[in-house]
């Protein structure tokens, strides 16, 4: 399959899916004016990589912020990999937040409260 | 008109602005079009500002979240005096008090749409914490994005961050529009 590699700008996150060496990463900031244009190669890449999935997925999302308009998204990204999860493979969120963090911390739980795929809770420090 | 005259006016307002803007410790306040270039703008200014001040980083996270928000409900939803006038403009004030940070914003908004967003706003603020979290769950759930790139979670999401109710007005302009201000608190402590 082929590599997305995005670099972040002040609105857009770094995204990384590279299911050969087995990264799977969403960081930085997500704020982009047209969410739907943005999140529309990384939503049909995994689709395709969802037909014929690694035996366990580490999907990591280290965001600094996202807009209300990402969430959605972050969400409809969650929900396919809960098909793959559902499909007998294993799927592991990392959910990443900064150690004083509260919000990003209760966003991660708000999502594993929506979706049946394991979530693990990571604290950074800068 | 005396163009003397004319400029003394004008050098009294900005000074009058000036001093109001000081008094009230006021650190921005911009009227115009709001668009996406605008709203990066500010926020990076705001969180430059707040970086070198010695607030924690949750209050400049909070602070920075709720303008990139406001500002795209703006960029999204405002209405114009003008018909056919496709510009999406507002006002935004961010003021920074004793304990908390307010953030202003205004936009035209037509009458038709007022009752729709008062009775989401009182909605947003009949509830408590635990009662936002299952809104915000179950509008993320159900809702879809808009065309306009919304997803109806940016009052909600305010309310969430601020852990401070939804002030708002409207302030009649005509039969068909108004004005809508929405202030925004967060505590910082």
């Amino acid at each position: 399959m082929e590599v997305i590699n995005i670099k972040g700008t002040d609105d857009t996150p770094n995204v990384i899916l590279d299911k050969a060496n087995g990264i799977f990463e969403i960081s930085g900031r997500s704020l982009p004016e047209d969410v739907n244009m943005f999140y529309e190669p990384i939503l049909d890449w995994i689709d395709q990589y969802s037909e014929d999935p690694l035996a366990e997925t580490v999907f990591n999302f280290k965001l600094e912020y996202f807009n209300t308009a990402s969430s959605k998204v972050i969400l409809d990204i969650l929900l396919k990999f809960e098909e793959i999860f559902e499909s007998n493979k294993a799927v592991i969120i990392k959910w990443h937040y900064q150690e004083d963090e509260e919000d990003m911390l209760e966003a991660g739980e708000e999502y594993a409260d929506i979706v049946e795929i394991p979530f693990e809770y990571v604290v950074y420090n800068d | 008109m005396n163009e003397v005259k004319e400029n003394q006016g004008f050098l009294d307002f900005a000074y009058q602005l000036y001093k109001t803007m000081k008094t009230n410790e006021i650190n921005l306040v911009y009227e115009g079009e709001v668009t996406q270039e605008i709203t990066k703008t500010f926020t990076s200014l705001t969180e430059k500002s707040l970086a070198k001040s010695a607030e924690s980083n949750q209050v400049q996270r909070k602070v920075f979240n709720v303008m990139v928000e406001c500002l795209q409900n703006i960029s999204k939803h405002a209405d114009s005096i003008d018909e056919g006038e496709e510009e999406r403009r507002g006002i935004v004030m961010v003021s920074k008090g004793v304990e908390s940070y307010s953030i202003i914003t205004g936009n035209v908004i037509k009458n038709e749409k007022i009752p729709i967003l008062q009775r989401n706003l009182e909605q947003v603020n009949s509830l408590n914490k635990d009662g936002l979290s299952d809104l915000y769950k179950k509008q993320i759930k159900e809702g879809r994005i808009s065309d306009k790139g919304g997803a109806g979670l940016g009052l909600i999401d305010i309310a969430k961050k601020t852990g401070s109710k939804l002030s708002y007005q409207f302030k009649t302009l005509s039969e068909t529009l108004s004005f809508f201000i929405l202030t925004s608190t967060i505590k910082r402590t």
